[in-house]
């Protein structure tokens, strides 16, 4: 059977929002929603789970830490003591008020870049690749949902059109693909 | 939907729709740069390049050119310095702390108060990279391994902590403002016809498709960065004070310079956003989207900050006299009364008396006024600074030494010179970068916008 992928779009979030809730009522799994801005409410709906970014940025900021504190006690502590002034320079409990901005800076420092570059990798946006956004307006004032026949076994491609088309939709467009 | 007071001002003036804010922001970057752009890039990239011949003879020639001597060994350098870094806490402060407070108003500036931010700290990075004469010797402030033992940079000392911190703070704030500005460089690179641009914008937007999960993990990563980026505000400026008080300087010895030199950070920083949004509002017609209101709510936290000021200046100046150190005594009756007593009631003027003007709202709510307020919190707070450096280092404990700093024309082309940098590379970004924050304008708009405001009130 060929696949169809559909896409319908309208010109305001809410109504998107409404067909969506009808199409899950009625068992139609929506694969995507391509929004000019973050839609609130809808990664329920659609099954978007929440992202884990945040844990991620926590550990990127634990090995910041470790790594910041187990630099200064090589160099400050361990390779060259020095003494400055008197200060402590013999244990790294003994210097660690003096530690702290820097391990606050570095641990800081990997969990945003960390966590930026775990956001690019896992968007897919990174320089050089290509938008697949299914119409340019998408990024201006329209939404557009996707719907595939892969996706909805129970529903012909037909059944999918019509239901969509009674959702408040401005345009419809569906295609072919492998 | 989020719904809002009706009594509460609307946010986005005017009948707009989602249409129209892509049109009003990306509409003049599509279009011929008017003539006002043009005059005004000749007229500050002839600074910038005076900035950079005066650096560059300096680079050339040693920092003999600048007018420090034996007694004044930090002077216009650092006042540059910490001004600049002052003036670049503000967007941060607009993106991260206020996103965490939910104040939706930030939403008209932060981007531009964030590419301030940027050009900022740029700025203030050339300073001690200039300072220490040998520009291409700057990676021996990084712990690297080296041939003199090796010999570690010194992870005790304040002045490495900086390197840290506004390194870290520039980095942070540069990815904050890029991941904001990719979904809308897509909105452009979609609108775009000519295929040269439409190319470059493809490029920057890094193929950015606007899905469900995207945006999910969009918002999850500004709120997760806003709320790291906000403790690293604070510490950024309270590291960039501990290079002073942590000395045993009289005058630079004090244990409220942190707190006080955050809260002056912020207000210079909020001062530099209204003189520069005041005019770009104006000539880039976003009168809709800047208006009244936005400016009432910065210049509320320009009194704050600069009341918050005002009283660390009277609190160090009664803390001197009651610590009965006679050294610490003195260096505070030098400032308001030796020969630098001009630059302390500038000052004191500048930063204390006038900003409370505002708190009559007609002041604050007069766009003329708030201008020129804000400029003169500009001076008065560069004034700070070098009342702060110059005047306690000029008279140290051996009277043979006394001194005064005189400022060379290399002194002040370099620190002119900057503001022309500064200034070129905002109006580039005025020209070439969507200046409102389009995606999160779009997603305010039904809660805060005039026409639908008016909506909701008509249902009820």
């Amino acid at each position: 059977m060929l696949k169809k992928v559909i896409h319908a779009m309208y010109n305001d979030e809410e109504t998107l929002m409404d067909a969506a809730r009808v199409l899950k009522k009625n068992g139609v799994r929506v694969k995507e929603v391509y929004s000019p801005f973050p839609i609130h409410g809808i990664d329920p709906i659609i099954g978007v789970k929440r992202t884990r970014l945040a844990i991620a940025s926590f550990m990127y900021a634990t090995t910041g830490t470790i790594l910041a504190l187990f630099g200064m006690w090589y160099f400050m502590i361990h390779d060259w003591p020095m003494n400055i002034g008197g200060k402590p320079n013999f244990t790294l409990l003994q210097n660690l008020p003096a530690f702290v901005p820097i391990t606050f800076e570095f641990s800081v420092l990997c969990a945003a870049h960390g966590m930026a570059i775990t956001y690019f990798i896992r968007n897919k946006t990174l320089p050089g690749m290509p938008a697949s956004n299914p119409d340019p307006r998408t990024t201006d004032n329209m939404f557009v949902m996707e719907v595939t026949t892969d996706q909805n076994h129970d529903h012909s491609a037909e059944d999918l059109e019509t239901m969509l088309k009674d959702s408040g939709i401005v345009e419809i467009s569906v295609k072919d693909y492998q | 939907m989020q719904k809002e007071a009706a009594i509460r001002e609307p946010l986005i003036l005017g009948d707009k729709s989602y249409k129209d804010i892509t049109d009003d922001v990306v509409g003049p970057i599509e279009g011929k740069a008017p003539k006002a752009w043009k005059l005004m890039i000749t007229i500050t990239s002839i600074i910038a390049f005076y900035g950079v011949g005066c650096i560059t003879y300096l680079i050339a020639t040693g920092i003999g050119v600048w007018g420090l001597n034996k007694t004044v060994g930090w002077a216009w350098d650092i006042t540059n310095f910490v001004w600049w870094v002052g003036i670049g806490h503000a967007g941060t402060l607009i993106s991260a702390v206020l996103l965490l407070f939910r104040q939706k108003w930030r939403m008209a500036i932060n981007r531009s108060a964030e590419a301030m931010t940027i050009f900022a700290v740029i700025m203030a990075a050339v300073f001690p990279g200039i300072h220490m004469g040998r520009l291409w010797v700057s990676y021996w402030v990084l712990p690297l391994p080296n041939q003199f033992g090796s010999l570690w940079v010194n992870f005790n000392s304040p002045l490495l902590w900086d390197v840290f911190a506004i390194s870290t703070y520039f980095s942070v704030s540069l990815v904050f403002w890029y991941i904001g500005l990719i979904p809308d460089f897509a909105t452009i690179r979609d609108r775009m016809v000519k295929p040269l641009p439409k190319k470059i914008y493809a490029f920057l937007s890094f193929g950015w498709s606007g899905r469900a999960k995207n945006w999910t993990r969009f918002e999850e990563v500004s709120l997760v960065l806003a709320g790291i980026a906000t403790p690293l505000v604070f510490s950024v400026h309270s590291i960039v004070s501990m290079d002073f008080a942590t000395s045993v300087i009289p005058g630079w010895h004090t244990t409220i310079f942190p707190p006080y030199f955050v809260s002056g950070a912020v207000f210079s920083g909020f001062a530099m956003v209204l003189t520069l949004l005041l005019i770009m509002r104006k000539t880039m017609n976003l009168e809709n989207y800047i208006h009244v209101r936005h400016v009432e709510y910065m210049n509320i936290v320009i009194i704050v900050t600069g009341s918050i000021v005002g009283v660390a200046y009277l609190t160090e100046l009664f803390i001197s006299w009651y610590s009965g150190v006679e050294y610490e005594s003195y260096a505070f009756i030098n400032r308001f009364s030796g020969p630098y007593s001009w630059a302390y009631w500038i000052m004191m003027t500048c930063n204390v008396i006038t900003p409370q003007l505002f708190w009559f709202r007609k002041i604050r709510r007069n766009l003329l006024a708030t201008f020129v307020l804000s400029i003169i919190v500009n001076i008065g707070m560069w004034f700070e600074r070098y009342v702060i450096i110059v005047t306690s280092i000029h008279r140290d404990y051996d009277p043979s030494s006394w001194g005064e700093f005189h400022a060379t024309f290399i002194d002040i082309g370099i620190f002119i010179g900057t503001i022309g940098i500064f200034g070129t590379l905002f109006l580039l970004f005025a020209r070439f970068f969507p200046v409102l924050a389009l995606n999160e304008l779009k997603s305010i708009l039904k809660s805060s916008g005039e026409n639908y405001k008016k909506l909701h009130h008509k249902d009820h």
